[in-house]
């Protein structure tokens, strides 16, 4: 039986699958293994880039075919064109940077769209860990403990909607969902992930 | 079919020769033309129908056209038999694979110890000063000889890895997709300044008389010299303490200038061994060709011009003579364009070596690369 981790990791590639264009050219950050990429490939015939840190994920994106830089997004970006992708992905790998303005303004030159996914801090079962027991949550999208998270940041559905506000960004379109489902009430209570599509204000399309 | 049948077993070296006549001649940067020249090339496997699996493998500094498989005779097999053969990284069950010996080397390319037609005696140093490119266009011409006229990929390892990129930068068109390996698109300062170390020593060695030796003593302790110096730069700090450490050759200090360390005796035997088997006027000249190399920048792809090559760039971490930023520097160039780029930086204690002895996890990449590039055809 898969994780539920797992099933909502899924969904999430499915809901990015549907956002992106037949034959699009995309930039996956933090692209892991290779999942989201292939999948884009194979189902939109998408012409994908990737750029991932981790060596043992290099080899994987290889052995799917995949074309990978092994890079840090942190700093690597400046060299591409503006406008250069069609879409430029930061899907949970956002929350991972330590220059998250930087990397976001950057992604933007970049693509003429973001698709940005990241967990939601702020679901109800990470609140009543934190009210009720105390704890640093430790939910299907946020699974790591204290001491050994990726996460450098950890945000919630409004916390990005007052960090996106008056900055210039566009919003395309909001995606909430938590195991399996989409979450259309009260998202930054129910939902366990968002993907955002954004574009700057006076760019992209 | 048993496994003795798939393995690449007893291989010949080819020759090939052009430029007998003036027309034909090979037209070099510098401005000068060579001509006859011959190129001494080998192949594995089988060339397909349409000719399109073709692999061009390019050597090192010290290496030659004898990549894989065995000469009758020898123990050892080619300089990347464990990367070339039946099931391999460049599998000769799928391509066909070429190597040539470059200009100006001694392996059965014409250099500068070959007989010059006009003269009947040695070039020595009356041969043309090469480049990477006039190498590149050398084996352009072996390869419109065989027939071919797109090649699936070209890879190799430091000097192979530029011939690679110089094939890229003169031949766009040809290259459907390029391996440069722990390679550089121009030498930094650092390994101008190893060459020139490397070329004083053949040239102060009093037996090198202008490069006239060939009918007496050769400048072996120069040329010897030159390799003891270049084997510490291959090497990484780690591989040498793992490999040498500080270990005596006979257990005590002798007190005297004899060879008492392991990694002394490991220099003396590499040395010794090289000027065996290599021309020392070949060092000078191919080292030459390293430092006039650059397709930096917008030379590699010309602004304006959009290819189809598709890049995997690997480097190694240890490799401080072509360090990893300057495997970056190409990748960053390649982002900038939008060049379809797999880049990977393989972890190894070997220093520069290590595209020769790293080859699992160059195998890994290179086979599904190649296989990609295949498919996409």
């Amino acid at each position: 039986m898969k994780s539920r981790k797992k099933e909502n990791i899924e969904l999430g590639y499915k809901i990015i699958c549907s956002i992106v264009n037949e034959e699009a050219t995309v930039l996956d950050l933090g692209c892991g293994s290779g999942e989201l990429m292939m999948l884009l490939r194979d189902q939109k015939r998408a012409k994908c880039q990737g750029i991932e840190i981790l060596r043992d994920n290099i080899f994987k994106c290889v052995e799917k075919g995949l074309s990978v830089f092994q890079l840090d997004f942190d700093s690597g970006l400046s060299n591409y064109q503006s406008d250069a992708f069609d879409y430029v992905i930061l899907n949970r790998s956002l929350q991972e940077t330590v220059h998250v303005e930087h990397v976001l303004q950057e992604a933007m030159r970049v693509g003429k769209r973001v698709i940005i996914g990241f967990p939601n801090f702020a679901h109800i079962g990470a609140r009543i860990q934190l009210f009720f027991k105390g704890r640093t949550p430790v939910t299907d999208s946020l699974p790591h403990l204290w001491y050994n998270t990726p996460n450098l940041h950890f945000l919630s559905i409004r916390d990005f909607e007052e960090y996106i506000a008056g900055r210039g960004i566009r919003v395309i379109s909001r995606h909430y969902f938590t195991m399996r489902k989409r979450v259309v009430i009260c998202p930054n209570l129910f939902a366990t992930d968002a993907i955002y599509v954004i574009a700057l204000e006076n760019g992209g399309v | 079919m048993n496994k003795n049948d798939k393995d690449i077993g007893f291989v010949e070296t080819g020759y090939f020769t052009f430029g007998e006549e003036e027309w034909d001649e090979l037209k070099l940067e510098s401005g000068q033309s060579i001509g006859p020249v011959t190129i001494g090339y080998e192949t594995y496997g089988e060339l397909n129908k349409d000719k399109s699996n073709v692999i061009l493998i390019e050597h090192t500094l010290t290496h030659d056209a004898h990549a894989a498989g065995f000469h009758k005779g020898d123990l050892r097999g080619g300089w990347w038999d464990e990367m070339i053969g039946w099931g391999k990284a460049f599998d000769t069950e799928k391509y066909f694979i070429v190597c040539s010996n470059v200009l100006g080397g001694c392996k059965g390319s014409t250099g500068p110890s070959s007989i010059n037609p006009a003269t009947g005696k040695q070039y020595g140093l009356t041969f043309p000063v090469i480049t990477i490119k006039d190498m590149v266009e050398a084996q352009k011409r072996l390869l419109d000889h065989l027939g071919i006229e797109k090649l699936l990929s070209v890879s190799g390892g430091s000097m192979g890895g530029m011939q690679a990129l110089q094939w890229v930068a003169s031949y766009p068109e040809k290259v459907r997709s390029v391996i440069p390996i722990a390679t550089a698109w121009k030498q930094s300062p650092q390994q101008l300044a190893f060459a020139e170390v490397g070329r004083q020593a053949i040239m102060k060695d009093p037996n090198w008389k202008n490069g006239n030796y060939y009918d007496g003593e050769k400048p072996e302790s120069g040329l010897s010299l030159a390799r003891m110096m270049g084997h510490i730069t291959y090497m990484s700090e780690a591989s040498m303490e793992e490999k040498f450490s500080r270990r005596l050759k006979n257990g005590d200090y002798s007190f005297s200038f004899d060879v008492d360390f392991e990694v002394e005796g490991y220099l003396h035997y590499n040395g010794n061994a090289f000027v065996k088997r290599f021309d020392a006027n070949s060092y000078l000249y191919i080292t030459r060709a390293l430092n006039y190399f650059d397709v930096s920048g917008d030379k590699l792809i010309r602004p304006n011009r959009e290819i189809d090559t598709k890049f995997l760039v690997i480097s190694f971490l240890s490799d401080w003579l072509y360090p990893s930023w300057q495997s970056r520097e190409i990748v960053k160039f390649l982002m900038s364009r939008q060049q379809d780029t797999t880049y990977c930086e393989v972890q190894s204690n070997y220093g520069h070596d290590a595209f020769l002895l790293e080859y699992e996890e160059e195998t890994r990449l290179i086979k599904h690369f190649l296989e990609r590039i295949t498919n996409e055809k």
